[in-house]
């Protein structure tokens, strides 16, 4: 058995099963999915650069190590970071929380809003 | 601080020896992971709303009727646009949860094995069997998604499989399985001691013990009794044994056995245990392992499975579809129709009696709780640590 694998690839492996596919257009579907690897790495991101901050902030200087073995020291820190990830992942799916206000209270278009007004 | 249901942050997972080393952009990738998990687990109540308001109606403005059935449901509700995307992101999540979580443990999977081998080594506790087959019902699907699922061996000796399990449950679970992931065993101790604080049990059976994580529980409960994990995945019972091991547990044994044919003797066990188990077995397969629970156990043993809760009459087509969706989409497809068989009925086929038969609910025990996790949380359908347990004395 190879002892070196591919662990790239192998990650990405397609589990067992035909993948199910939830819009008409698998198009939409592939785009959806490149967007929300893009998005979770944002996140990644966002998250390195809130422990390079802080232990700048900390420090003055940083190195590597510290880095790699940054986790939040406080309540407050823990906070601030989850509550980070809250608020990025309502701001990127804003459209699927406004279709739910929507299916909620149906409203009506600005064409019969304007038409009401006309009126007022 | 805050009316926001925040999950804990990844780094307060328990460590162990055999725990997969994991860098500062790993555990981002989790707390993200985690965090969009909950975040669809609301968005998810989007699709009652979408039913009620646009798809049933619009279904019996051109039927003339109300949907009869869940494969009308399906049907109808697969062309809303809200369950589409939601059901796409979900799909997406834990597509990322499995790439993140192999991602970061076959770039080590040697040093994993190194280390899991080292603590294994002349260790009697650990019984593998190579002439053990993978039973059909796993071979035909990966559950949960994982490429692989518990048994493929990538490199001679793998644990990969059981590790990524281990890093990857509290990302699905957003936490609530506590920092060892040991909520529904934790649960069940807690309840049995409760409820029969005599029953001191010598030899305890946990069957499809999968990484361990809830026979531990037990373990520690009972620290005099003999307690035995069997699974068929050697991948799942090394890591088990050496996590173990590392976690100083001396009275469990960890053997890689079919439950349905095992080769333990008749009468041998006074607690036979399954946690999250039959609804990854298979239609005939059940039948079999409940068969070889009633054989294994002594005359006034017990036994208990914690389970996704049952389908009940007066469960809405809608409840009982959005309960399949991850049975189906989330690829545990034997939930799907293992929800249609009532617990009663599968244990008096093997033996237990209705009058010793026992029902009841159970919520996992998070030592991760820390008041941050609001109690109107919604039910996350198929996620939730929220449980039916079944089982029965035998007499």
């Amino acid at each position: 058995m190879e002892e070196k694998i591919d662990y790239i690839k192998l990650a990405s492996n397609k589990p067992k099963g035909k993948r199910p596919y939830f819009h008409d257009d698998p198009a939409v579907e592939r785009v959806l999915n490149i967007t929300m690897a893009i998005a979770g790495e944002l996140a990644v991101m966002r998250e390195r650069m809130d422990s390079i901050e802080r232990l700048l902030e900390k420090k003055g200087t940083v190195t590597r190590e510290e880095i790699e073995t940054f986790v939040p020291e406080t309540k407050e820190q823990e906070e601030q970071r989850q509550t980070w990830h809250a608020e990025y992942i309502g701001r990127v799916l804003r459209i699927v929380q406004q279709e739910q206000e929507e299916l909620e209270n149906p409203d009506k278009s600005i064409e019969e809003i304007a038409n009401d007004i006309n009126e007022m | 601080m805050s009316a926001r249901n925040l999950p804990p942050v990844y780094n307060k997972i328990a460590q162990h020896a055999v725990f997969p080393e994991m860098n500062h952009d790993e555990r981002a990738r989790y707390n993200f992971l985690a965090s969009l998990n909950k975040h669809l687990a609301h968005v998810s109540m989007g699709n009652k709303v979408a039913f009620e308001n646009r798809v049933a109606p619009q279904f019996e403005k051109e039927h003339g009727r109300e949907i009869a059935s869940t494969e009308e449901l399906k049907e109808a509700i697969s062309k809303d646009a809200h369950y589409q995307v939601w059901s796409a992101l979900r799909r997406s999540t834990m597509e990322m949860r499995q790439q993140a979580g192999r991602s970061l443990v076959l770039r080590q999977a040697a040093a994993l094995r190194d280390k899991v081998r080292a603590l294994n080594e002349g260790k009697d506790s650990l019984v593998l069997d190579d002439t053990v087959a993978v039973p059909p019902y796993l071979l035909a699907c990966d559950n949960h998604i994982m490429p692989g699922s518990y048994h493929t061996e990538l490199i001679e000796d793998d644990v990969t499989p059981a590790a990524n399990y281990d890093t990857g449950l509290f990302v699905t679970t957003a936490g609530l399985l506590g920092r060892y992931s040991d909520g529904g065993g934790k649960a069940i101790v807690s309840w049995v001691k409760k409820t029969y604080p005599d029953f001191s049990p010598k030899r305890i059976l946990d069957i499809g013990c999968g990484m361990g994580h809830n026979v531990l529980p037990i373990a520690k409960a009972f620290p005099d009794a003999e307690v035995i994990g069997i699974d068929t995945g050697a991948p799942m019972l090394r890591y088990a044994h050496a996590r173990a091991m590392d976690l100083g547990y001396s009275n469990v044994k960890f053997m890689q056995m079919d439950a349905a044919k095992t080769s333990f003797e008749n009468e041998s066990f006074d607690w036979v245990q399954s946690t999250m188990f039959f609804h990854e077995t298979g239609g005939k397969s059940i039948y079999n392992i409940m068969n070889e629970v009633y054989r294994v156990l002594k005359p006034g043993g017990l036994t208990l499975h914690i389970e996704q809760p049952q389908y009940t009459e007066d469960m809405s087509l809608f409840e009982k579809f959005i309960r399949d969706w991850d049975a189906l989409n989330n690829s545990e497809p034997y939930w799907s129709k293992m929800h249609d068989i009532a617990p009663l009925d599968l244990m008096k086929s093997s033996g237990f009696r209705e009058e010793d038969f026992m029902q009841i609910g159970a919520k996992a025990e998070n030592d991760l709780d820390d008041g941050s996790q609001k109690a109107d949380e919604p039910e996350d359908h198929g996620r939730s640590p929220i449980w039916n347990v079944f089982g029965a004395f035998k007499n």
